[in-house]
């Protein structure tokens, strides 16, 4: 869906994205590495399970929401890539105490 | 490192790092103003001059010269004695000017003696059927990506909609070695015919030149289809194919990504949350907030500057920075005040920065197919309910969007309206034969974004606190 610039010659960033590496690039928001990635990154909706990507790209859809370190419901568009950031794409609802 | 305000009250705090934001930032702390400035974002620029500090597009025409006229601004605003916190996200603002936000997972309390909202704008609702699929995004979803990651479309894509934000973002994609197959202009045939009296204004203005140089070149490299009647999108689980008609002609062409723009409109959440009055807009066709010259709202202490005010565009937004910046220095520093740039010198410049402005407002309308949808098409993404719900909702008694929400919790997930308020407000209009302005708004309180629990319990409490709500 989206590719790269050959002008990006940002450091790269590890992340983890349900167990599986991925590689990133500094600056990259969580959604951003997601959809470069080229993987199936879809979540589905808490409603009616429906599949969803990203949207907006700058915080006001929420239809990028994604786990991150163990916290549900960030909205992955305004969260930048860390070194070792563990994603987990949101599959319906969320569960008690995550 | 996440930061935090270093004090508990300011003179100012601008919420907002974008145009408006800046120039209000950098007015107030020249100054001498103690000077708050909060935003969402990783970095300054708010969306158009976003990642301007970081972003990996290194051919500075790529990106074009409106884009990098926001970096000296940008320098001002270090330079100066204002404190900026980024990845900072103000979700209460009361009557008091108290300010709450939300840093790094944990929520800090500041209270200012003005409060200049530079929230800027979002993309207006672009409801068309199959808008929800996976591969159907935003034109600016694009253009952020572009501008902060140097990410580019690389399958068959197709941009849909209107206005100048179209044109530049597909001139920026062909620029950067992306791949466009269609572009679909919506502009309605009649609205030429009604922009024309406004012509001489916007042909006099500098979007003239550049508007028409960029839609050459666009129009060089990829084929555009104008007079768009009909739109849809369709696919299982993902973008497959747009469908469009334009006039007799009808055609269903495959897509992986489609990109949709019809304008953009003030951002209203935060604004209208902290009790400011907002009057409906029969030109933008949105909520704009009630102000006086100077930027002031209804609220005394808070000014709202920028696209929030009423869509003017980067140029103008600059100068209601600077304005809105300039009455707080007056209000609260008036020795200070002599210094600033005088103020029939701003008005003559905002003047010219609008010229135009209600020639491309009248050009660019939306359509009202794209506006007010039917049938199974969804309006509220969060709660995904359909406009017909919406009308069997009114049938059975639903007033206004306030009652709707207790019929069909529009408006009551995530994204807080921002994704259907205005056209459950135009939806709700025309079912009940009303004026947007009688039909009214949802209601926003605080919190204006979902916090966690765990960070609302973490507040400190005082004892006044645990005493207002503990018996005995």
């Amino acid at each position: 869906m989206f590719k790269r610039s050959d002008q990006d010659t940002r450091p790269s960033v590890h992340i983890v994205v349900d167990g599986a590496s991925l590689v990133a690039r500094e600056g990259d928001t969580v959604s951003a590495a997601l959809l470069a990635s080229g993987r199936d990154v879809r979540r589905l909706t808490a409603v009616s399970g429906a599949p969803r990507l990203p949207y907006c790209m700058m915080g006001v859809c929420f239809d990028c929401l994604v786990t991150i370190d163990g916290v549900g419901n960030r909205q992955g568009c305004l969260v930048p890539v860390a070194e070792g950031m563990r994603i987990e794409i949101q599959k319906g609802k969320r569960e008690i105490g995550r | 490192m996440t930061m935090t305000p270093k004090r508990d009250a300011y003179d100012v705090v601008v919420i907002g790092a974008g145009p408006a934001g800046l120039a209000a930032t950098a007015t107030a702390a020249e100054a001498g103003l103690s000077t708050l400035l909060l935003d969402e974002n990783a970095g300054p620029g708010g969306q158009v001059w976003r990642a301007i500090a970081s972003t990996p597009v290194k051919q500075r025409d790529q990106l074009g010269a409106d884009y990098w006229a926001g970096a000296q601004l940008v320098e001002m605003v270090r330079a100066s004695s204002a404190e900026m916190i980024h990845g900072a996200t103000v979700w209460s603002l009361d009557r008091n000017l108290e300010i709450s936000v939300s840093v790094g997972g944990a929520s800090a309390f500041v209270k200012a003696r003005r409060v200049i909202l530079a929230t800027g704008a979002l993309e207006r609702p672009f409801p068309i059927p199959g808008w929800t699929l996976p591969g159907v995004m935003t034109a600016g979803a694009a253009q952020t990506m572009l501008k902060s990651s140097g990410l580019v479309p690389d399958g068959p894509t197709v941009i849909a909609g209107q206005g100048p934000l179209l044109w530049l973002l597909a001139a920026q994609i062909l620029r950067l070695g992306g791949r466009i197959d269609r572009i679909l202009d919506t502009t309605a045939r009649k609205n030429y015919l009604a922009a024309l009296p406004h012509a001489l204004g916007f042909i006099t203005s500098p979007y003239f030149a550049k508007g028409l140089t960029m839609m050459r070149e666009v129009r060089a490299k990829v084929p555009v289809v104008s007079s768009i009647t009909e739109l849809s999108a369709a696919g299982d689980g993902q973008l497959a194919s747009v469908t469009y008609a334009a006039g007799s002609k009808r055609e269903t062409i495959p897509a992986e990504l489609l990109l949709l723009h019809q304008g953009v409109v003030p951002n209203v959440n935060l604004a209208m949350a902290a009790g400011i009055e907002h009057r409906w807009d029969d030109t933008q066709l949105c909520w704009s907030p009630v102000l006086d010259g100077d930027g002031n709202t209804s609220v005394p202490g808070i000014s709202i500057a920028g696209d929030g005010a009423g869509i003017g565009g980067a140029d103008t937004a600059v100068i209601r920075g600077r304005i809105a910046g300039g009455a707080a220095v007056t209000a609260l520093a008036p020795t200070a005040a002599a210094k600033l740039a005088p103020v029939a010198t701003l008005r003559a410049a905002q003047a010219k920065a609008e010229r135009g402005r209600l020639f491309l407002d009248t050009l660019f309308r939306p359509s009202i197919q794209f506006r007010i949808p039917q049938g199974d098409t969804i309006v509220c993404r969060c709660e995904e309910i359909t406009a017909k719900d919406i009308i069997d909702a009114v049938a059975i008694g639903a007033t206004g969007p306030n009652q709707l929400k207790a019929y069909r919790r529009t408006g009551m997930g995530p994204c807080q309206g921002r994704q259907c308020g205005l056209t459950v407000t135009e939806l709700m209009a025309q079912a009940r034969a009303k004026t947007p302005q009688e039909i009214g708004y949802f209601r926003l309180r605080a919190p204006v974004k979902p916090i966690t629990l765990a960070e609302l319990a973490s507040v400190p409490t005082t004892e006044a606190d645990v005493k207002a709500v503990v018996r005995g």
